[in-house]
């Protein structure tokens, strides 16, 4: 069965293929429902190659070869899928994920001008995604890798009349260019040192590697996941992502793409581990900073969705957390738990603003539980796996990573494990304050307008909602724009209902999952499952745990003690008091530590400066030394501007100059000979 | 037989030895050359404009029956071995076939563009499509040359029918005073190529090529300077031909004046004509001194690369944006050419054939957006083009994309196997600074298609047109079917790259004494 592996990604590109040629003619929801039902027939073939896998007796791991790619002599690359527990773990849960958000989508999409667009790049992007998982290569996996970030940059900039949407998805496309650098300059190296680019030489090739090589390789390859997975530094784009429609937020920015990081290092493990110690130091330690770090900001965010990013970031931390303390189960655990839970929260938040009328501010939600009895079931769920509450999914995960990184030892190890029960503080903090909110408390959605120019709103991050909060008094702005893609602006008429059932199914199913998500790896022998059944991928790069059963118990029961007591200062904070209007949070987290303005006024300043000097430095030295004798000839003073001046004779001295120094050098060689 | 009379008439006169014309091995030129002669005499004779632009569909049924023509010369090389004609001085093997296939396809993108742009300027026609056959033919020369004298002539014929091109649209001032401006440096050029030819004669007593490598593998020699000297005039002569810093100078303004369908030839026909010469001599007959001229063509890449990519993204005019952008494009192709391996070559090969689909696209476009009198090429004029212009602007990304080195295009694996040629080489430094220039041109590509979809707001929009009405865009169809070329080209290797890739492979440059 495991032939049908071509399927998986054939499916989604057809239903892509399709809706491009015909999909106007199909139409609202029609169109919707086409791209649905592929990505579910894909995640139906992904459960019988599944099936195969676990039925295959020996050697887990097979290739389909499709066609050779790139032929060139000893380089050559092969389209073929790679189907491995690891890869058909993850082409299972990006597909079922893909279709419910799909299915979510048809309702949440109903009243947009461009409805069967936004279903072309979703199927695209499930394609891509299923690419990046599945190719045999580290080249296959790029052409993936480049393929979720195109349809990430078109998804956020899918309303791009609004001038912020589409900033946010330049910043997206300039931030992940930094990563994608990294991934290809790690490709060439490992095609350099290995000779071949497929996992399986990779794997087999990596315990000889040099050390130097290996780090090089590593530290690349992790430059690629930090652009792509939102780790500091480069974890700027991922808030101002939110700019695109929530179930790409749900899809693309918590559930699949950016976990695309954690796999690559998951897969290239073994050259991770031939890499310098203080690669996986670094890993680590990059994640647990950035857990810890975006769940400050998270703390204090206003809209709904800037929660969530932040709270994505920070958990995405905590998988290279596992990574770095060679807890690779933990590590695809927790992407599985949260794709799980980040999903319905995500969805559920959609639903709300759906409900709301496109309300993204928690400040003017509140009591919404009776409204949206279903949401608020749901969205509570999610978010208890979120804060890590037992037996809710993420807990399980969570409690892994943090063992993982206790495991690890030393000051390094026991310094990352109190970040991550700091940040699993801050988690149930912040969780608490959302749901506190958004559902429960006083109704603070008819009065709305009167906030409008309080000081609290200028505190609100800028990028999408800005638009909405500090213009809401004039009206041809707040409602002009909306109206091309049906979202009504009527702040009057409002009236928070429940949402539609294709977007309630999906809710519901990825609220059960989230909430027995955990009874994928429970940590007694047996249960294991999801631990025995990467086993052949992940075994020999995994670090054993060596903590007695004691030291566990002890573990997870602070780590518990810390979510409640996260949940129940937001409870004292958000619940018992009436909502004031002064903004109760540090202005500097709700601001993400001003990285944005800093980075914006290094720009203006400092950096422009910088760039002043780069480019100075070009027109001086550069072209200087290209004209150099040109410049000598003709005197100082004559600069670049003068050489290309348009006047032949001065090209023809340049001309000349170039001719003398070549000749000089050739000649001068051959002299020394 | 002359011998035979002279040595009647005078003392003893050694007999001139003519060599025997192969006429099967010239098929591709004679078809060139014979277009062209009967293009010119057919069209003086029916001095009326026509119609229908038969002129161009001659053109075109010209290049395409030269290409054609190389089919089985292709299989002949393919089974039985490369073989040289002429005394030597023409050789037939797999790297000149494939040169002259991409120069004849140049010159059909460039005829389809042409005839729609003469209609437009209101420009006679006949002359230009006589010297784009003609200069085809001098490339196709230089593809073959086995001798530097041969070389020199193609190259000549090659230039001096472009300078005249430049010069084509006789009532804008920029055209002449591109081709003036052309035509000196080109001048100039040539003075030191032939010095080159001279020196690298004095060195080793032959300017064929076939006889200087033999001359190589046999002699060392005592004093190299003659030669090395000889090595660096010529390499400024094939500088100046593919604008490689810092004999490019002439390129941008050169660019910007010229028509832009002849640009859209010189950047792809004469560019790779001059890769076509600078591969012959170079990485065949002076291999056995690649280790002199390998760093010189290792820091004039690097240079080339980073001055085409820097200089590219400070200007405001397309046209210039366009011309700095082939230079860098000209660095990269030299990093492949300094591999000096097979690899090197097939990589550079493989480079020219992409590049024609994307740039002859880029101009294809540039011709026109440029709109009447070929002069809206600010970077302005094209604010909003996305909106106004949809299909334009969708396929002017995808070839800006394609050039940047996006994946699933053309431009990515061209890239791609040129910095493998360099990796292989073990030239690291010069992969890296490739890669980064990359990066760079990146900038300038994004910078265009932004400028096409995000700039230009309505009411600016608006107050433009009212200042300069362009009038309804009009795209001819044979524009149109130029532009589709393009994409096919441009698109399809990326998809399936793997027979252009075997042939560039397959295409490999030899030096043999005779053959057939």
């Amino acid at each position: 069965m495991r032939e049908l592996v071509w399927l998986i990604p054939a499916l989604p590109l057809a239903g892509f293929a399709v809706l491009v040629v015909l999909g106007r003619r199909l139409g609202n929801p029609l169109a919707g429902w086409l791209a649905t039902l592929m990505v579910a027939a894909s995640f139906a073939a992904s459960i019988v190659v599944w099936l195969g896998v676990r039925a295959a007796s020996g050697e887990r791991s097979s290739t389909q070869r499709l066609f050779t790619w790139i032929p060139a002599g000893g380089f050559r690359v092969d389209v073929a899928f790679l189907v491995d527990p690891l890869s058909i773990t993850m082409a299972l849960f990006v597909t079922g994920i893909s279709a419910l958000i799909h299915l979510y989508s048809i309702g949440y999409m109903h009243a947009d001008a461009h409805f069967t667009k936004f279903f072309v790049y979703l199927n695209l992007f499930v394609f891509s995604m299923l690419v990046l998982v599945l190719g045999d290569n580290l080249l296959l996996t790029f052409l993936g890798w480049e393929g979720v970030g195109t349809c990430s940059y078109l998804l956020i900039s899918f309303w791009f009349e609004e001038e912020a949407n589409a900033s946010a998805g330049k910043k997206a496309f300039v931030t992940n260019r930094i990563g994608d650098w990294g991934f290809m300059v790690a490709t060439l190296f490992t095609f350099f040192a290995i000779g071949s680019v497929r996992y399986a030489d990779i794997t087999a090739a990596a315990p000889g590697l040099a050390t130097s090589t290996a780090t090089v390789i590593a530290v690349l390859l992790f430059l690629g996941a930090v652009g792509k997975s939102a780790q500091l530094p480069l974890y700027v784009w991922l808030p101002d992502a939110m700019a695109g429609p929530t179930p790409v937020s749900a899809l693309i920015h918590a559930a699949t793409m950016v976990t695309a990081g954690v796999y690559l290092m998951t897969r290239v493990g073994p050259v991770l581990a031939a890499a310098s110690p203080w690669v996986p130091t670094l890993i680590a330690v990059v994640g647990g900073l950035t857990a810890l770090f975006a769940a400050t900001i998270a703390v204090a965010q206003t809209d709904i969705k800037k929660v969530l990013a932040y709270s994505t970031v920070s958990q995405l931390g905590y998988m290279f957390l596992a990574i770095g303390s060679g807890a690779y189960v933990a590590a695809v655990f927790h992407m599985i738990t949260h794709a799980f839970f980040k999903a319905v929260l995500f969805l559920g938040a959609g639903s709300v603003i759906h409900g709301m009328h496109e309300e993204q501010d928690m400040r003017r939600m509140g009591a919404l539980k009776r409204a949206m009895p279903i949401t608020a079931l749901t969205f509570g769920a999610g978010s208890l796996a979120l804060a890590g509450i037992p037996p809710f999914s993420g807990f399980w995960s969570k409690d892994e990573i943090l063992l993982g990184a206790w495991n690890r030892g030393g000051f390094v190890g026991r310094g990352l494990w109190v970040i991550g029960v700091l940040t699993a503080l801050m988690t149930a903090f912040y969780v608490g304050r959302m749901v506190f909110l958004t559902f429960f408390g006083q109704a603070r959605w008819g009065d709305a307008p009167a906030h409008a120019a309080g000081e609290a709103e200028r505190s609100a991050v800028e990028v999408d909602d800005g638009a909405r909060t500090e213009h809401s008094g004039q009206a041809s702005v707040a409602t002009a724009a909306p109206a091309d893609h049906g979202r009504p602006a009527d702040q009057g008429a409002l009236q928070p209902h429940e949402s539609p059932w294709t977007m309630t199914l999906p809710l519901v199913v990825l609220g059960v999952a989230a909430t027995l998500g955990g009874a994928l790896n429970l940590p007694v022998a047996r249960l294991r499952t999801l631990a025995s059944w990467l086993d052949p991928v992940v075994g020999g790069q995994e670090i054993a745990t060596s903590a007695a059963t004691a030291t566990k118990w002890i573990l997870a029961a602070i780590a518990v003690v810390a979510a409640l007591v996260g949940l129940g200062a937001a409870g004292v904070l958000y619940l018992r008091r009436r909502f004031a209007d002064q903004p109760r949070e540090p202005r500097v987290l709700a601001r993400g530590w001003y990285v944005d303005e800093a980075v914006t006024a290094f720009a203006g300043g400092p950096g422009r400066r910088l760039f002043d000097g780069v480019a100075w430095f070009d027109r001086t030295v550069v072209d200087g030394a290209v004209n150099g004798v040109g410049f000598l000839v003709r005197g100082a003073g004559s600069g670049l501007r003068r050489a290309q001046s348009g006047y032949v004779r001065n090209y023809a001295l340049g001309f000349a100059a170039g001719a003398i120094v070549l000749v000089a050098v050739l000649v001068l060689r051959g002299v020394s000979l | 037989m002359i011998g035979a009379v002279v040595a009647q008439v005078g003392g003893p006169v050694a007999p001139i030895d003519t060599p025997r014309v192969v006429w099967h091995a010239l098929t591709p030129l004679l078809v060139l050359l014979g277009g062209a002669v009967v293009l010119v005499v057919v069209a003086s004779l029916r001095p009326r404009r026509p119609r229908i632009g038969w002129h161009a569909i001659v053109t075109i049924l010209v290049a395409l029956g030269a290409i054609g023509a190389v089919v089985p010369l292709w299989r002949d090389v393919h089974r039985n071995g490369p073989f040289s004609v002429m005394a030597d001085a023409v050789g037939v093997d797999g790297f000149s076939l494939f040169l002259t296939v991409v120069i004849c396809a140049s010159v059909v993108i460039a005829a389809l563009l042409l005839d729609g742009y003469l209609r437009r300027e209101s420009l006679e026609g006949p002359e230009a499509y006589v010297l784009l056959l003609l200069s085809a033919s001098g490339g196709v020369i230089m593809a073959g040359a086995n001798d530097l004298i041969v070389m020199f002539l193609g190259l000549e014929v090659l230039s001096i029918s472009v300078y005249v091109l430049a010069g084509l649209h006789l009532r804008r001032l920029r055209s002449g005073e591109a081709a003036l401006k052309y035509f000196l440096l080109g001048a100039f050029s040539s003075a030191f190529f032939l010095y080159g030819i001279a020196l690298v004669y004095g060195a080793t007593g032959s300017t064929n090529l076939v006889r200087i490598a033999d001359f190589f593998a046999r002699n060392t020699l005592s004093d190299e300077r003659l030669l090395l000297a000889g090595i660096a005039l010529l390499l400024v002569g094939f500088g100046f031909k593919v604008a490689a810093v810092p004999f490019h100078t002439w390129t941008p303004d050169v660019y910007q004046g010229s028509p832009s369908p002849v640009v859209a030839y010189m950047a792809t026909g004469v560019k790779a004509a001059g890769f076509a010469g600078l591969i012959r001599v170079f990485v065949l007959a002076l291999g056995p001194y690649r280790l002199d001229w390998q760093p010189v063509v290792y820091w004039l890449a690097i240079l080339t690369m980073v001055v085409g990519a820097v200089l590219a993204v400070v200007q405001t005019d397309v046209k210039r944006m366009l011309a700095y952008s082939s230079i860098n494009h000209a660095g990269f192709i030299l990093v492949g050419v300094q591999a000096a391996t097979r690899r090197g070559v097939s990589s550079a090969l493989f480079y020219l054939a992409a590049y024609l689909f994307m740039v002859g696209g880029s101009f294809g476009i540039v011709t026109l957006l440029g709109r009447r009198g070929d002069g809206r090429h600010r970077l302005a004029d094209y604010e909003g083009m996305g909106r106004r212009h949809p299909v334009l602007s969708m396929l002017f990304a995808v070839f800006l994309l394609a050039q940047a080195g996006t994946p699933l295009t053309g431009g990515f694996l061209a890239k791609f196997y040129v910095v493998q040629a360099a990796v292989e080489a073990r030239s690291f430094w010069l992969a890296l600074a490739a890669m980064v220039t990359a990066v760079i041109s990146a900038f300038l590509y994004l910078r265009i298609i932004l400028a096409m979809y995000a700039g230009g707001d309505a009411d600016e929009e608006a107050s433009t047109s009212e200042a300069a009405p362009p009038g309804r865009l009009r795209v001819p169809p044979m524009a149109r079917l130029a532009l589709a070329i393009a994409l096919i080209g441009t698109v399809g290797i990326g998809l399936v790259p793997g027979p252009l890739t075997r042939t560039a492979r397959d295409a490999t440059p030899a030096l043999v004494s005779g053959g057939r």
